[in-house]
């Protein structure tokens, strides 16, 4: 699954991402009908609106085997609020199946494939933002380290404010734009202060914000980076 | 929009440009964490912990009734006079009639959010009393006229020197930016107030049920003097705040102080089961307890969000919470600042008045993960917003998310959505960050990434080529 957002500003995420899975022998399937999660609606109280947009992807995944997400976030709305969204209803069962079958993209390759080491090299000092739905709805923690501390020539640091909130939530970005702006910052100090030159995160939207703020810095040498393009990054190498 | 929701957008506003501000809570707070996590440590396991006090608050509020009925009783059968009181106003009133029934003069308070919440201080001062908060951090608040700016840390905004200043202004004492010399100028200024005053206003951290006493926690020694040296005691509790058994605090005493301020255990803990009893020879000639509904009930009705009286104010969901750090206490405008006070306000005030708090968050779920009773705080937001929503749909987001949900569902048209928004972000280009920008609150401290010249889905296609 493509996250809208990926699909549009963001596709080299989606495209590593299936270089990577290719890589390691597996086949991927994309299907072209899919849009949207319905998180922004299902976060701003519409939930109606939210199922409309949800029925859709239960149905182009109802065949998939396993559906990997590279983003927490999304992750985390098929996993844990369409089975609250269609409590009740007639999709409940298909929203249960779906959401048992869907993985975030770190916690699939440790978990379920039990792969660590994908065969790829960075040149860097990298700290990883936790995004917050990742972290706290889905538990991914310690499957982004582990994937990058194989990383060959990466240098993996911890930044104080790791598991704070980068300030996105969606549209609450452009409803309370200081207070989330002022949460970039905070971010920004952090990595900063732990020396990192890339600032590494399993949800683009949480780097689109950290990125965005960034950009406006006048001293700013640090750059965000989705895992997935680490993890592509010189896959050829090693081969 | 509510006046509250502006006031409280402009509030908030002001402090994220305050960077001075927010570092000092910031580092505060971080201080808080570390002490608080060490604190943590000395738990067998804090996880299990958690989550038997939750099925014990659980079973309390899932009883209330049973429980308060015992509660009630047993302090009856002491000699308490009981009060329930359905709203602020009817508390309010009975506290004023107690007091004036005593001919009393002045009155001596000590931490109580509860009164917080009920205004009672607008009334006796207006009423002509003298009313003296006994908390340290109260007092400093209440001499400079502001309402407290955590529920815990009442004056955790000032910094030394201020307080010293506040000091100097109300009470003539000389600068000194000693924390030693600052408490002890509080002390001297209170240990009169103690002796002179003929009421004695307190809150309740507990109210045990099974032995029929409330339960009061704090550092300073104030609440039992407040409670023990005037001649009426009034205690004034939540209904929410009611534990089955003694044996429950064995938990909870710890519990608070940890997830509160970090301690192991608070320094004063007493137990009230009445007024002075025959052959004792101190406390109040009277005691009375108000307990408080002011639409609680409201929030027992809602089997969805009926865990939120769980909550033993432990404060810690703020101290976690990037948007109180960002925003400070003051911007809330409620007596429950942060997450608690986000979930809370609604029910006891009024959804529509209040659902600006619940949209004012990143749904990150700090609060979430930390809170000692598991509160499901954030996807309370959540439903608080789905609730205000389904009550009264603000008419330009139906609009726009009726656009979204007739454009997700058919792809064609969000491909050629795509296309539209290419040129769009060209034509727009000029106009970035103007006033006719549509992503000007994002672009005016961010910027924002182009939709790409191939997308994924554009990928995709031509793979299959
Ligand atoms: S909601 Fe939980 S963390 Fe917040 S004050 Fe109440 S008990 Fe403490």
């Amino acid at each position: 699954m493509i996250p809208c957002f990926i699909d549009q500003l963001f596709p080299q995420v989606g495209i590593r991402m299936v270089e990577i899975f290719e890589r390691l022998g597996h086949e991927v399937e994309y299907p072209m009908d899919q849009t949207c999660c319905g998180q922004p609606p299902f976060n701003s109280g519409f939930q109606d609106e939210a199922r409309q947009v949800a029925v859709r992807v239960l149905e182009i995944f109802k065949s998939a085997e396993v559906v990997v997400v590279p983003s927490g976030s999304c992750a985390a709305m098929v996993k844990v609020f369409y089975p609250e969204l269609f409590q009740e209803s007639p999709q409940e069962e298909a929203a249960k199946e779906l959401a048992a079958k869907t993985w975030e993209f770190s916690q699939f390759l440790v978990e379920k494939l039990e792969v660590t080491d994908v065969g790829a090299s960075f040149p860097g000092k990298v700290t990883f933002h936790d995004g917050c739905h990742g972290l706290r709805e889905l538990g991914v923690k310690g499957a982004p380290r582990a994937l990058l501390e194989k990383v060959r020539d990466l240098e993996l640091v911890e930044m104080g404010e790791a598991e704070t909130c980068c300030g996105f939530g969606g549209t609450f970005a452009v409803k309370f734009p200081q207070i989330s702006t002022a949460m970039a910052q905070v971010k920004s100090n952090s990595a900063e202060e732990s020396g990192a030159e890339y600032i590494v995160s399993n949800d683009a939207s949480c780097l689109m914000q950290i990125q965005g703020y960034l950009d406006r810095q006048p001293k700013n040498e640090i750059r965000c980076f989705h895992l997935a393009e680490v993890l592509a990054k010189n896959l050829d190498k090693t081969e | 929009m509510s006046q509250y929701t502006s006031q409280f957008a402009q509030a908030a506003e002001a402090v994220t440009q305050n960077t001075d501000h927010r570092s000092f809570l910031q580092t505060a707070l971080r201080g808080y964490q570390k002490v608080r996590a060490n604190t943590q440590a000395r738990f067998t396991d804090w996880q299990t912990a958690r989550k038997v006090a939750a099925e014990v608050k659980w079973e309390a509020i899932e009883n209330l009734d049973t429980h308060l009925k015992n509660l009630t009783e047993r302090l009856e059968a002491r000699g308490t006079k009981v009060f329930w009181a359905t709203d602020g106003k009817e508390a309010r009133e009975y506290i004023l009639s107690v007091i004036q029934e005593h001919d009393a003069k002045s009155v001596v308070k000590s931490k109580t959010m509860t009164s917080e919440e009920i205004h009672l201080n607008d009334l006796l001062e207006k009423e002509g009393f003298d009313v003296v908060e006994s908390d340290l951090g109260e007092f400093i608040v209440q001499l400079n006229h502001e309402a407290p700016y955590h529920f815990v840390f009442p004056a955790m905004h000032l910094k030394r020197e201020e307080i010293s200043h506040i000091f100097h202004e109300a009470l003539g004492t000389d600068e000194t930016y000693d924390p030693e010399e600052l408490t002890q100028i509080a002390r001297r200024v209170l240990r009169q107030k103690y002796l002179d005053a003929d009421i004695g206003i307190s809150g309740a951290n507990f109210g045990i049920a099974e032995t029929g006493m409330i339960s009061i926690t704090e550092n300073e020694g104030n609440a039992r003097l407040t409670t023990s040296l005037p001649k009426v005691h009034i205690a004034l509790m939540g209904i929410e705040k009611v534990l089955p058994r003694l044996e429950d605090l064995s938990l909870f005493l710890p519990m608070l102080a940890t997830a509160g301020t970090g301690q192991a255990l608070t320094g004063y803990n007493s137990m009230i089961g009445g007024p002075r009893q025959e052959g004792e020879i101190d406390g109040p000639e009277e005691f009375h307890l108000v307990l408080l509904d002011n639409h609680r009930t409201r929030l027992l009705a809602d089997p969805e969000q009926r865990d939120a009286l769980r909550c033993i104010r432990c404060g810690a969901c703020l101290n976690v919470c990037p948007i109180f750090k960002n925003v400070g206490g003051h911007s809330y405008g409620t007596t429950y600042q942060g997450p608690i006070g986000s979930v809370i306000t609604p029910h006891l005030r009024g959804l529509q008045d209040w659902k600006h708090l619940s949209q004012a968050s990143s749904l990150c779920g700090a609060c979430t993960e930390t809170c000692p009773v598991k509160i499901d705080l954030h996807h309370h937001l959540l439903r608080n917003r789905r609730n205000a929503m389904n009550e009264k749909p603000k008419f330009t987001e139906r609009v726009m998310f009726g656009g979204f949900v007739s454009m997700m569902s058919r792809p064609w048209m969000y491909r050629s959505l795509t296309k539209t928004a290419r040129i769009f972000d060209r034509l727009m280009q000029p106009l970035q960050g103007s006033w006719l920008d549509p992503f000007r609150p994002w672009r005016k401290t961010r910027s924002l990434p182009p939709v790409a010249k191939e997308t994924f889905k554009d990928y995709w296609q031509n793979r299959q080529k």
